[in-house]
């Protein structure tokens, strides 16, 4: 259970930083954020919700039955997209609405 | 190091979802200045980071806040301040209004009406609940917040609390703080016991392991009055993901059922504890694995399942995608490690129906509180409530009082020793593992079915007498190391008093959490006892308090 921050796409904005409930999330002296305590991290998903360059992936460790697949959030609209990039290649995406409650 | 001193009337330690509503009440009925001490950001610190999707306190039409206190008095088999309970109970609905009016979307009928699941929960969306109350602080002119703060200690003299010391766990500022009154809530303590996934995903914990027990370590070190720590909680979960299972059996109405395809939860019971004693004895018997049966749902519940995942546990999401979903396989299903909690048990700070704590000026709320189990979400927010409307009217009661110097060069000298220490041989990783090995062990962790016997006790007191000794000598490269060690040091204290607790119930209350191999029934007589505990000159002192005491009838409300 953990972030994985791609460097290359990372905009230095600094907002996976500044809401990380653990802290985990320091800037590199090239202005962009990288995880410094991956196995301390909770999975709440806060910093993959902040990214606007989807630069931050998440993914399940191996030792809970993680398979390599890697989830990252794209604003669409008013709805939030989960894109889980299947680690057999396949694309899904769930669209979630704000607005609409849990019905269970 | 540098030093700031700051000042406030109240200082709230911990922006969680009680000390963030506790700012709310305080700003809404004064001017006071608070200023809140946060060790992560309030945006998502705390229990709500990934959010939640039911409200599970609430009184539907019909039910009385009595109903709620009769019912969190069962699933406690009676361990409970029923004064605590009602106070917080009469407040469920309109804490859950204000929720609303800051954006909260909660399901309604066609008469406008919410929709319940079961009698006291309502159903929500509740993926930005944390960011709507932080967003609700911040806009209050007389609230400071400052984020990555770790608050340490308490200044305390004469059983009386006029500050606190902590430092910047970026910014590397000491920060000395006095204030008239201090509300504590910091939530419980998780990571005491060798977690269910030791390994790379060891923070894949039911509760937040960013929640040490900071304000349960401080109020100990204090020589508050603190109760219930032998009242652990075990959260029946997800296997892997730990996510909630509330939401496929309650919600979708999934039964328990072992490897043999047997629904079992029938015969063990309901309740919480028992819900988790049967998915044990199931294992413990060869009929594992456990499961949620979910194999054949409809394709609409499944795609409702997912979304409601992804607003409070989006791994189980995950998971369902990568390796196969709810429709075509059930829901592994297990027990956690133990974690110390006053939200869901009872164990917390000893407080009055105000949330006083036994040392003067110092209010508790949420997890941190003691007594009063099953607050959920909404139950936190009405203590937050509580503890405000009480911390304001002490303040007006109480001039500021200066904090000795002595006192803060005595704190700075500790954190600065963690600074300076050489290289020693173990690390603070090392002990924290050392720790939840111990407790695991030898304190009713996973490895022994949560069971433990008093010889055991002995050892795991002797074990983490010395991990406190060689936590002395640790050394921090930065100011997050720095708060590494003094989390390490928190839950050590925090042990000391579990065992001292689980030693003093001579009983087995609640099969699902605990199991006393020495007192393997329950004893009618502790049936009417607290047991509490102070510190005092170094020793865990047991006091065990008559429950009637805070037993309330009908004609005293």
């Amino acid at each position: 259970m953990s972030v994985e921050i791609d460097r290359e796409k990372c905009v230095g904005c600094r907002r996976c930083h500044d809401v990380c409930p653990g802290s985990l999330i320091k800037i590199g002296s090239d202005g962009k954020a990288f995880i410094k305590y991956p196995k301390d991290c909770w999975g709440c998903t806060s910093c993959v919700k902040e990214c606007p360059a989807h630069a931050v992936r998440f993914f399940l460790g191996a030792d809970i039955g993680g398979m390599g697949s890697v989830l990252h959030i794209e604003k669409n609209g008013e709805l939030l997209d989960w894109v889980i990039e299947r680690y057999d290649g396949e694309n899904i995406v769930v669209s979630v609405d704000p607005k609409e409650s849990n019905k269970y | 190091m540098v030093i700031e001193k700051l000042q406030t009337d109240i200082l709230i330690i911990g922006g969680g979802t009680a000390g963030c509503y506790a700012a709310l009440t305080i700003a809404e009925r004064s001017d006071a200045n608070v200023l809140i001490c946060e060790k992560a950001n309030i945006k998502r610190s705390g229990c709500l980071a990934a959010g939640v999707n039911a409200l599970n306190a609430y009184i539907t039409d019909g039910h009385t806040p009595r109903d709620y206190v009769e019912y969190a008095k069962h699933d406690a088999d009676g361990i409970v301040c029923e004064d605590l309970l009602l106070s917080m109970s009469e407040r469920l609905n309109s804490v859950t209004k204000k929720l609303e009016e800051l954006g909260l979307v909660i399901l309604k009928d066609e008469n406008g009406k919410y929709v319940s699941r079961g009698w006291r929960n309502i159903k929500i969306n509740g993926e930005n609940i944390k960011p709507l109350l932080a967003e609700a602080v911040e806009k209050l002119p007389n609230v400071s917040v400052m984020n990555r703060i770790n608050i340490t200690n308490l200044a305390v003299e004469n059983n009386r609390v006029f500050g606190a010391f902590g430092f910047g766990i970026e910014s590397g500022i000491f920060y000395i703080i006095e204030a008239k009154a201090i509300i504590v809530a910091t939530g419980g303590a998780a990571g005491l016991y060798k977690p269910r996934n030791p390994g790379f995903s060891r923070h894949k914990t039911w509760y937040p392991p960013f929640n040490t027990g900071a304000g349960y370590a401080m109020g100990i070190r204090a020589g508050a009055e603190m109760t219930s720590f032998e009242m652990r909680f075990i959260a029946l979960r997800c296997k892997d993901t730990i996510a909630p299972t509330g939401t496929l059996a309650q919600g979708a109405g999934a039964k328990q059922v072992n490897s043999l395809g047997e629904i079992y939860e029938n015969e063990y019971g309901l309740t919480t504890s028992q819900r988790v004693f049967g998915t044990t004895s199931e294992n413990l018997a060869g009929r594992g694995p456990c499961y949620l049966q979910t194999k054949g749902i409809s394709a609409d519940l499944e795609s409702d399942l997912m979304k409601a995942y992804l607003n409070m546990a989006p791994s189980q999401t995950l998971r369902w995608i990568e390796s196969g979903s709810p429709l075509r396989q059930n829901v592994e299903i297990e027990g956690t490690e133990p974690y110390i909690v006053g939200g869901h048990t009872a164990s917390g700070y000893w407080v009055d129906d105000n949330r006083a704590t036994t040392v003067e000026g110092l209010f508790a709320c949420g997890d941190v509180a003691g007594g009063c189990p099953q607050k959920y979400v909404t139950g936190a927010l009405a203590e937050g409530e509580i503890a405000g409307i009480s911390a304001l009217g002490y303040t007006g009661l109480r001039d500021k009082k200066e904090i000795p110097e002595e006192l803060a060069a005595k704190h700075i000298a500790e954190a600065e020793k963690f600074l300076s220490n050489g290289t020693g041989l173990y690390s603070t990783e090392q002990l924290e593992e050392a720790m939840q090995t111990v407790m695991d062990s030898y304190a009713g962790g996973i490895g022994t079915g949560y069971s433990f016997n008093e010889k055991q006790l002995d050892i795991a007191e002797e074990r983490i007498s010395r991990l406190e000794t060689l936590s002395n000598e640790l050394r921090a490269e930065d100011f997050h190391e720095l708060m590494f060690i003094y989390e390490l040091r928190e839950r050590l204290t925090i042990c000391e008093s579990v065992i001292a607790h689980l030693r003093a119930r001579r009983e087995t209350r609640w099969a699902g959490f605990s199991h006393n191999l020495d007192h393997k029934e329950k004893d009618e007589k502790f049936g009417k006892l607290f047991v509490n505990s102070r510190l005092e000159n170094g020793e865990i002192k047991i006091i065990l308090r008559d429950i009637s005491k805070r037993q309330v009838r009908d004609d005293e409300r």
